[in-house]
């Protein structure tokens, strides 16, 4: 293989995004290193940094091309509309994070350590980048890998707090111990096949269609490890505790970011290895190597239920937000179940809203620890009459969680079921119908402490700034008018769910 | 095809009126209650002006407004009425104002959230009756679960917050079943039509093709949606609790509206979308129908709270209600329409009347009462009134109803057991037993409890609240036929929707 200049710089016109947060990660380095006294500069350098990546995302959404092929063989990435979506999710989650990061008490409390929080933050970014685009089994490893070694340090970031540490700790026994599982499912389909390649791969098994066991498990070890980073049942034992106990802009970054690279993975994973082909209404017709439907529809019913009744009993914000976001991931199975490209579609509008409605919950339970310091239900207790702004905000969050109309959520769940319904999995919609409902008295809940508990004399009023009022707009006003009006998120979606080579 | 923009302005006043209260400040209780009352009144004035527009002669939808709105899946704003909607809509519209009126003093605390959830509520009901399309009228049938939610749950009894919860689980659960069987609809839709659409009348099409198994989930789906809200026994345990815990105004509302939302729904969508399921499935929810009848009576004669009794007689009074629907004849689906008018002003003035006194006294157990009748004539007298026309008294609006329910079951051919009449005509004497006793308990005998002597009368505000409603009581026992005639041609309508498929099936 010739590796001339050229080709080089041209190869890498095609991972620009991923090259703007390279050079972000020694900028950050380098000026924490530099101007020590003057922490505050660091947000503006990774804002300015994720504006110029989304630009370039922006750009991939034209493109479906492999980048860095090896002569003679299929690239390393798919750079494609599909890949372009999620990483624009995961741009917008990194956006918002780092401006709840300039706010959280907690962050604030180890600010000498700043510029750490913010490579690490970057690292991940990276790691996400690439796992998206990925189409390779070892980029896959080691993208996946720089992604959760960054999250296993932020997750446990301030040190003085022991929950803190005990949730790194906990994510990074898991992790390890998953990633583990995944490497070992790499190394036999790459005994069985000979190419670490997904599209390689999906040209070498069309032959001999028939069940194959080993490359049942293969597979099989390999959803393990997405389905750690997804936190779908029966890979969630980490999510209550490592969201429980990390900082909250973790905490929501994780249930964001972390879990839409993962699910950018899966389908990438199922479509590209398994895919025969697609017929003209969009249906996939998979290899009959390991029935993917029915394995996804258990895991997906699994999830879902055991979030939502786990939600239940869940006292601690972020605990029942843990719960909910592995109930959500349930959810967003069912589009992967449905094994058309209106499932992707409706998983594309899902992420699209699920990124505003459950970031802005996070938000909120944010700007009320920064003020209790607890994010425990009782002492949320009358704050309905107290401080407006917040608890409507958070109702309203709430109800688009819970998919009650007019608000976006609604429409997450109508294309979700819309989809289903359309696969004839009628069965399947009604269970995930009854989720729903268990997860109206979680979430009507939180309500019920809001407004309906008599408030207690000392109940706090808590002010929000400026920058703040800006921040929860940003998130409320999408949630409230895609509710009413989602032609733009679905026409949007409808570009996205091009995937390269299908 | 010509815009009418009537409808568009009855659904805008109230959120229009809703938004503007919360801009006013909360310190100004007087000015919000007058506002609120404003709003309420304008939107009655645009209903009355469609009432004296309206064709009675032409059993379509009439004032069609249509706007596109989510062009990806054929959705549209479209709404309109016919006579089935305009009489409750004209309902709805007529009873927020005087809730609005009877909460006067009754609710003294954060005035302008409830202002703005009443307001809001009446807007999500106006639209469910006024939505032609599926999916317009799924969003309204859910959002306006959210203020019912906070109006029991702030300003209600002791049990509110267990009591609203309820309320919202129940009817989530059934209204999500609605959804499945919709998007089941909209995607049969697409594969016999090649589109996919949630316009109300296109389904009206496509839903009598729909093989007979799928048909009949379909039917069950929305059928038991509906059946929650109405509700049909066994599905009722919610009623009594939200009756009991709402406030006077939610429980007039609860009473007078929102159960009707799901008669309505079984008139408006499982009857024509279904009509080969809701034939075969007649029989059963007629017996549903007529068991509520006879339990809601029973129960409502050995309750203690004067609340408890009057939330159970809906119970009762819906499944007379639900056994005209299904007797699919027009003297039993006009009496069933007209019941539904009438349950909401008897049930809607006994409410109020019961608000009035426990306002007064903060009891509403029964043995705490006997011999007001000397000490308050008027309040008396109108507790009188209300029991009677909730009763059936001929002569007054609740006997029309009821009677025609009752000829038209007998007659039908669809139920064609004459034992549902009987059964349920029985509902009617104990429905004289509850009342009545409950009247000679309260109002005549010793008076027992000191604290009656000094009970005041009703207040001017108060006489003026009921006024009206009597008015229409009065009216519809004498003279039903000013009510009847809007709904005849639309219930001939569906009818005849219903059996077309049905005779050519038979051929």
């Amino acid at each position: 293989m010739e590796l001339s200049i050229n080709y080089i710089l041209n190869e890498l016109n095609f991972i620009k995004p991923e090259l703007v947060i390279s050079i972000s990660i020694v900028l950050i380095v380098f000026t924490d290193l530099i101007f020590d006294k003057r922490k505050q500069i660091l947000p503006v350098i990774s804002l300015i940094s994720l504006l110029i990546t989304g630009y370039f995302v922006i750009e991939q959404f034209g493109m479906n091309t492999f980048a860095i092929a090896p002569a003679g063989s299929k690239g390393m990435l798919a750079v494609d509309p599909f890949g372009a979506f999620f990483k624009m999710v995961v741009l917008f989650a990194s956006f918002i994070i780092i401006l709840f990061s300039i706010n959280s008490s907690e962050i604030k409390l180890s600010s000498d350590r700043h510029g750490e929080y913010y490579t690490l933050i970057f690292g991940m970014i990276l790691g996400m980048l690439f796992v998206i685009s990925a189409a390779d089994l070892i980029l896959i490893y080691i993208s996946l890998e720089l992604l959760s070694l960054s999250s296993y340090v932020l997750a446990g970031f301030t040190k003085q707090s022991l929950r803190n540490s005990e949730a790194s700790l906990k994510y990074l026994i898991y992790g390890g111990v998953s990633s583990g599982i995944m490497l070992f499912g790499i190394s036999i389909i790459y005994g069985i096949t000979g190419s670490t390649n997904l599209y390689e791969i999906n040209s070498l098994i069309q032959a001999p269609q028939l069940p194959n066991i080993t490359f049942i498990l293969a597979s099989i070890l390999i959803f393990t490890g997405i389905g750690f980073k997804i936190s779908a049942a029966p890979f969630h034992f980490w999510t209550p505790d490592v969201y429980e106990g990390a900082p909250i802009p973790i905490t929501a970054y994780l249930s964001i970011a972390s879990k839409a690279a993962g699910f950018a993975l899966l389908i990438r994973f199922v479509k590209v290895t398994f895919i025969q082909s697609i017929n003209t209404e969009g249906y996939w017709q998979l290899l009959n190597i390991i029935d993917w439907k029915t394995f996804v529809v258990l895991i997906s019913i699994l999830s879902m239920t055991l979030g939502n009744f786990a939600a239940l009993w869940q006292n601690n914000l972020k605990r029942l937000l843990a719960y909910s976001s592995i109930a959500h991931a349930g959810y967003l199975l069912l589009g992967l179940a449905v094994l058309s490209n209106q499932g992707l579609l409706a998983i594309i509008i899902y992420f699209a809203i699920y990124a505003f409605m459950n970031l802005g919950a996070f938000l909120i339970v944010m700007l009320i620890a920064n003020k209790t310091g607890s994010e425990d239900m009782d002492d949320y207790n009358g704050l309905g009459f107290t401080s407006p702004l917040l608890s409507v905000s958070l109702a309203i969050f709430f109800i688009s969680l819970t998919g009650l109309p007019p608000t976006a959520g609604f429409i997450a769940k109508l294309y979700l079921f819309i989809a289903l319904i359309d696969a004839e999995m009628i069965t399947v919609a009604v269970i995930a119908l009854l989720n729903t409902v268990v997860s109206l008295y979680y979430y009507v809940r939180v309500l019920k402490h809001l407004y309906l508990v008599k408030a207690e004399p000392d109940t706090p009023i808590i002010g929000v700034s400026a920058l703040n009022t800006v921040l929860i707009l940003m998130l409320l006003i999408p949630t409230l008018v895609f509710g009413i009006y989602f032609t733009p998120i679905v026409d949007f979606a409808k570009v996205s769910v091009s995937l390269l080579g299908f | 095809m010509e815009n009418n923009y009537l409808i568009p302005y009855l659904l805008l006043a109230p959120f229009i009126g809703g938004v503007l209260v919360l801009f006013i400040n909360k310190n100004k209780e007087n000015l919000i209650r007058y506002f609120g009352l404003a709003v309420s009144l304008i939107v009655f004035i645009i209903s009355l002006i469609i009432y004296f527009d309206f064709d009675n002669a032409d059993g379509g939808f009439q004032f069609l407004y249509r706007f596109s709105w989510i062009e990806n899946l054929n959705i549209s704003f479209y709404v309109g009425v016919d006579g089935l909607s305009l009489l409750l809509v004209l309902l709805t519209t007529f009873l927020t104002p005087l809730t609005l009126l009877s909460s006067w003093s009754s609710i003294d605390k954060k005035v302008k959230e409830f202002t703005f959830f009443m307001l809001m509520l009446e807007l999500g009901m106006l639209g469910v009756f006024v939505s032609l399309d599926m999916f317009l009228f799924y969003i309204f049938w859910e959002a306006m679960l959210i203020p019912m939610y906070f109006i029991i749950g702030i300003w209600g009894g002791k049990q509110r917050i267990y009591a609203s919860i309820k309320f919202f689980i129940y009817t989530m659960f059934g209204s999500l079943l609605m959804l499945v069987a919709i998007i089941w609809l909209a995607v049969y839709a697409s594969s016999s039509l090649g589109y996919f659409t949630t316009d109300l009348v296109e389904l009206y099409k496509v839903g009598p093709t729909v093989p007979k198994t799928i048909q009949n989930y379909m039917f069950l789906a929305f059928a038991f949606s509906f059946a929650i809200k109405v509700p049909l026994f066994p599905l009722h345990t919610w009623l009594p609790d939200a009756h009991v815990e709402a406030p006077t105004a939610g429980s007039v509302i609860l009473a007078g509206v929102l159960l009707k939302m799901g008669t309505y729904g079984l008139l408006r969508f499982c009857l024509p979308l279904f009509p080969q399921s809701s034939i075969s499935f007649a029989p059963a929810i007629s017996v549903l129908a007529v068991i509520g009848i006879i339990y809601g009576a029973l129960v409502a004669m050995v309750q203690k709270d004067m609340k408890k009794l009057v939330a159970y007689s809906s119970v009762a009074h819906l499944g007379f209600v639900v056994l005209g629907i299904f007797a699919m004849n027009l003297e039993a689906v006009q009496g069933a329409v007209i019941q539904m008018i009438n349950h909401g002003l008897s049930t809607g003035a006994l409410f109020i009347l019961v608000g009035v006194i426990y306002e007064r006294t903060h009891t509403r157990e029964i043995s705490e009462y006997g011999g007001i009748a000397k000490i308050v004539p008027i309040y008396a007298f109108a507790l009188l009134f209300a029991s009677l026309s909730s009763v059936g008294l001929p002569g007054l609006n609740g006997f029309i109803g009821e009677f025609l329910i009752l000829l038209g079951s007998f007659k039908s051919t669809v139920l064609n057991n004459i034992w549902f009449t009987v059964f349920a005509a029985s509902g009617v004497i104990f429905a004289a037993v509850y009342l009545l006793w409950m009247y000679q308990r309260v109002a005549f005998g010793e008076v027992k409890n000191p604290m009656m002597n000094e009970l005041k009368d009703m207040t001017k505000r108060e006489m003026l609240v009921l006024l009206p409603i009597f008015v229409f009581i009065v009216w519809i026992g004498i003279y039903p036929s000013t009510f009847l005639k809007v709904s005849e041609k639309t219930v001939r309508n569906i009818l005849e929707q219903v059996e077309t498929p049905h005779k050519a099936e038979l051929k």
